[in-house]
């Protein structure tokens, strides 16, 4: 397979989106509102320019790098069960009563 | 070649997902604290976190991204010297981050937020009055020193790379069939950027005003 070759135009118009993305979340960090909605909303937008960065800048989304796309699908896997379990113990302690405590 | 290629790129992304393992510790310890405390997570990021620099280098590393998937760009199409100019600009912003970096690790040392044997950080009540930071302070502290302690190194590691390789491309080292080591480095780069675009919101942007 060979190489591909993206437009000069493509990265422009990737950065351009992730200077909007980045002055969107420095504005909204700003606004109060309930709950943990600033940070899942902070934790949304850096999933976006994550997913920009990966997709164009590191070429993720060309067919000639899908084994690379695998192996990291794979890693971000193990990441989400490594924070999923860490979470579930530490979530879940004191909810059941220890016997003898 | 290009099975040589293909390899590189390969070895890259397996060597990048053992360090977003690496990374993923920090940030799982982060969260752990971060449960357990939210209101010194809250109290620190927002009297003691400098957002304007914190921004100002998030610009810089964005826009360095930018040159450097540029730069892989112009030796596609065998364009020599721009190669290396892209890489030597990624490089100077690359420092730029450094040094706004350093400047907020001394205004911490400044306000004695540097857990340890500099620690003497106070929390303002709301009436005004001042008491000591008790522990919990330190951890989101350590937290932070450790995660972009790590990832200042990287840059550092980044930057040293960077300069090497456009050195070499100004030298014509890389062609258009040619250019790995112009294309891993790339990838690099993007990750130290991929962990700050992380590190950014959940250090400098806790909660609203």
């Amino acid at each position: 397979m060979s190489e591909h070759v993206s437009h000069v135009k493509t990265y422009w118009l990737v950065w351009f989106i992730l200077m909007v993305l980045m002055a969107l979340t420095v504005v909204l960090s700003r606004v109060p509102m309930p709950g943990p909605l600033n940070t899942l909303i902070a934790l949304a937008i850096a999933a976006a320019k994550a997913t920009l960065v990966l997709l164009f800048f590191m070429h993720l989304k060309y067919e000639s790098y899908v084994l690379s796309a695998v192996v990291f699908v794979a890693g971000l896997f193990w990441l989400l069960i490594f924070f999923g379990l860490t979470m579930v113990d530490y979530l879940s302690r004191n909810v059941l009563g220890v016997p003898g405590r | 070649m290009e099975q040589q290629r293909e390899s590189t790129t390969l070895g890259m992304w397996i060597f990048l997902v053992t360090e977003i393992m690496f990374f993923g510790g920090l940030f799982t310890a982060y969260l752990i604290y971060r449960i357990q405390y939210p209101q010194v997570w809250e109290y620190c990021s927002r009297h003691h976190m400098e957002f304007k620099l914190g921004t100002l280098n998030t610009v810089i590393l964005l826009c360095s991204s930018l040159t450097v998937a540029l730069s892989v760009h112009a030796i596609q199409m065998g364009q020599k010297k721009l190669t290396a100019l892209l890489l030597f600009a990624t490089v100077l912003m690359g420092l730029g981050f450094l040094g706004i970096k350093s400047i907020e690790y001394h205004n911490h040392y400044l306000e004695g937020s540097v857990p340890g044997a500099f620690w003497h950080m106070e929390v303002e009540n709301p009436d005004g009055t001042h008491y000591p930071a008790p522990h919990e302070y330190q951890l989101f502290f350590y937290l932070y020193f450790v995660m972009t302690g790590l990832h200042a190194l990287h840059v550092t590691i980044g930057v040293v790379a960077l300069a090497l390789i456009g050195l070499w491309a100004w030298q014509g080292k890389y062609t258009p069939e040619y250019h790995n080591p112009v294309h891993i480095t790339g990838l690099y780069w993007h990750f130290v950027d991929l962990v700050w675009i992380f590190l950014f919101p959940l250090l400098y942007l806790i909660a609203g005003k």
